[in-house]
């Protein structure tokens, strides 16, 4: 700090000062790779000519568009987003409602029904995907006690799907509780008592003073859970092996991984990389306002 | 406990802790077909026994685990990486939230926002890239290249969180600091930096548990299977599905059980943290 006496007591300079270093490593890590990855995206970069590729326009984005991959992953993605996140949110708000009350036990209930947010999302998936398998999985040793026919999970595409689905579905419901309880633990109790002495039913308060009152906490965590399971490769690609059977289980990200990393269509994959971060984008325009909303009341 | 017309009736009551219950089994059986595995005899391993002590249970697969497999290789592996992460990860987020929290400068806006929009970005857009650079660099299967792309994965939560933090440390700490003829850096390194111990904490828990679960990123970027980190050597067990099955699960308790109870004891920070202040509404 030798030649900082004038450097350090300079408030601009010595803001940059302190941030230098992150930048430093985001650019590297991160604005670098994004600008390539833009520039490669106009490219016909693949395993061919990797030394010697060239711009060749916007190929790339028509073949992205023209691509009946694409709009098949598309829907498949949306599907897979809508299912998840509809069940997270309803499951977390009435898990968090019955443990919004006199409990005993409420701690050890807590801490179980937390426990699926807290082990390593890809552990999750390597287990899930050995419960389905077909012949030793425990979830068709439980199918047949209950008299139930074996399932194909894991080797058909909607069998699959399914599998990825429920293994999502399980470690995505206590996020969304722990949301959901915070959010119920801020609305006063005296609503309720007003409520009730005005003689409204259960189903009343839920829907007009619970609810409403919910949204403004559970409205980020749901467009954080959007953008988590619109981009969730481990779990569709571990439970899947890769997208078995023959590349049928996918959403966007895992067809976009395949293609890049293991067919090295890379120009191809980075502008596919692009469309998705460009849905993302147009999908969290929003959330990023109200972030920069609550910016400047801070100041 | 006060009565308030919320307590519940005694269906209500009945019905709860059923719910509860059933839910919490769903919750924990997952991890309780993991402990079984674990503790099949080898010959036993494709079992169609559902019960969850199975007979016979031994600790071979931990015994096997531990000294005939690398599986120590691939521990001190992950240490190794987990742990400069943590170190980069506070060092840079300690330093980069208090600039965003204190100072007005140009692009502080952008920059916020940026690392926000960061977490829109597909796995395939910066790896795809990171994969090409690393390779040109040499730095293809190396540690470097690992903990380069997870500090600064993981950095846009972690300077978000400590901003949030700093936010919350009254100014006047810094003035009456400055009237006694403290320097800035005096002034942050003495007094803002121990205050707010608590948000270093966090950022560190949460560098180290990225990087020690992180399992797609180091799968483009190691090959050799003496670098593997955990992730990775779990997943090779997998892969010999037939014969490791017990072995893959005696890992992954193994290596679940310190992230798991330290995401215990944090969960609560990190909803705060991810919602960004959401839910500070």
């Amino acid at each position: 700090m030798k030649p900082g006496i004038s450097l350090t007591n300079d408030p601009k300079r010595l803001a940059y000062l302190y941030i230098f270093p992150a930048l430093l490593v985001m650019a590297l890590v991160i604005v670098g790779p994004f600008l390539y990855n833009l520039v490669v995206s106009f490219s016909n970069m693949n395993l061919m000519n990797f030394r010697d590729w060239k711009l060749t326009g916007i190929d790339n984005y028509l073949e992205v568009f023209t691509d009946r991959y694409f709009w098949y992953f598309f829907f498949k993605t949306i599907l897979w987003t809508v299912l998840n996140v509809t069940v997270h949110v309803a499951f977390g708000i009435f898990l968090a409602i019955l443990m919004n009350q006199y409990l005993v036990g409420k701690n050890i209930f807590r801490i179980l029904i937390i426990l699926p947010w807290a082990v390593p999302q890809y552990i999750t998936a390597l287990t899930w995907r050995g419960m389905f398998n077909y012949e030793y999985g425990a979830i068709n040793l439980i199918l047949e006690t209950l008299g139930m026919g074996p399932v194909q999970w894991l080797g058909s595409e909607w069998g699959a799907f399914f599998a990825a689905l429920m293994t999502n579905i399980w470690l995505g419901i206590p996020f969304m509780m722990i949301v959901a309880l915070g959010g119920l633990q801020s609305i006063p109790n005296d609503l309720y008592e007003a409520a009730e002495i005005d003689g409204a039913s259960k189903w009343f308060q839920f829907w007009n003073i619970t609810l409403p009152l919910l949204r403004p906490v559970m409205v980020p965590a749901i467009t954080l859970g959007v953008i988590w399971t619109f981009n969730n490769f481990n779990v569709v690609w571990l439970v899947s092996d890769g997208g078995k059977p023959s590349d049928s289980t996918h959403i966007l990200v895992s067809w976009v991984y395949k293609v890049g990393l293991n067919y090295f269509r890379i120009g191809y994959a980075a502008a596919f990389s692009m469309v998705i971060f460009g849905l993302l984008l147009i999908f969290g325009w929003n959330y990023i306002k109200r972030t920069r909303g609550t910016e400047s009341v801070y100041e | 406990m006060k009565k308030s017309p919320r307590e519940a009736s005694l269906g209500g009551k009945i019905f709860t802790y059923a719910f509860l219950t059933l839910f919490v089994l769903w919750s924990i059986y997952p991890i309780l077909n993991v402990i079984t595995v674990s503790l099949r005899p080898g010959d036993l391993l494709w079992s169609k026994d559902l019960s969850i002590i199975p007979e016979n249970w031994t600790l071979d697969a931990y015994y096997q685990l531990l000294f005939d497999k690398p599986f120590m290789r691939w521990l001190w592996n992950s240490m190794l990486v987990s742990f400069t992460v943590t170190l980069t990860g506070v060092a840079l987020a300690s330093t980069a939230g208090y600039a965003f929290s204190r100072y007005k400068f140009r692009g502080k806006e952008t920059a916020m926002i940026g690392m926000i929009v960061t977490q829109m970005f597909p796995v395939t857009m910066l790896l795809l890239p990171l994969f090409i650079m690393l390779i040109k660099m040499g730095l293809y299967d190396t540690y470097i290249g690992l903990i380069i792309a997870y500090s600064a994965t993981a950095l846009p939560f972690c300077v978000w969180q400590m901003k949030g933090y700093y936010d919350t440390i009254p100014k006047s700490l810094e003035e009456a600091a400055a009237i006694d003829g403290c320097s800035q850096w005096m002034t942050f390194y003495r007094i803002v930096l121990p205050l707010a111990a608590p948000a270093l904490v966090i950022t560190a828990l949460f560098s180290f548990m990225s990087a020690w679960s992180e399992y797609l990123v180091a799968a483009v970027l190691i090959q050799d299977t003496t670098m593997f980190t955990l992730p990775l050597g779990l997943k090779s067990f997998q892969s010999n599905f037939a014969t490791e099955w017990g072995l893959y699960a005696a890992a992954a308790l193994f290596v679940s059980l310190p992230v798991v109870v330290l995401f215990m004891a944090l969960s609560r920070y990190l909803v705060s943290g991810l919602t960004l202040g959401g839910v500070k509404e």
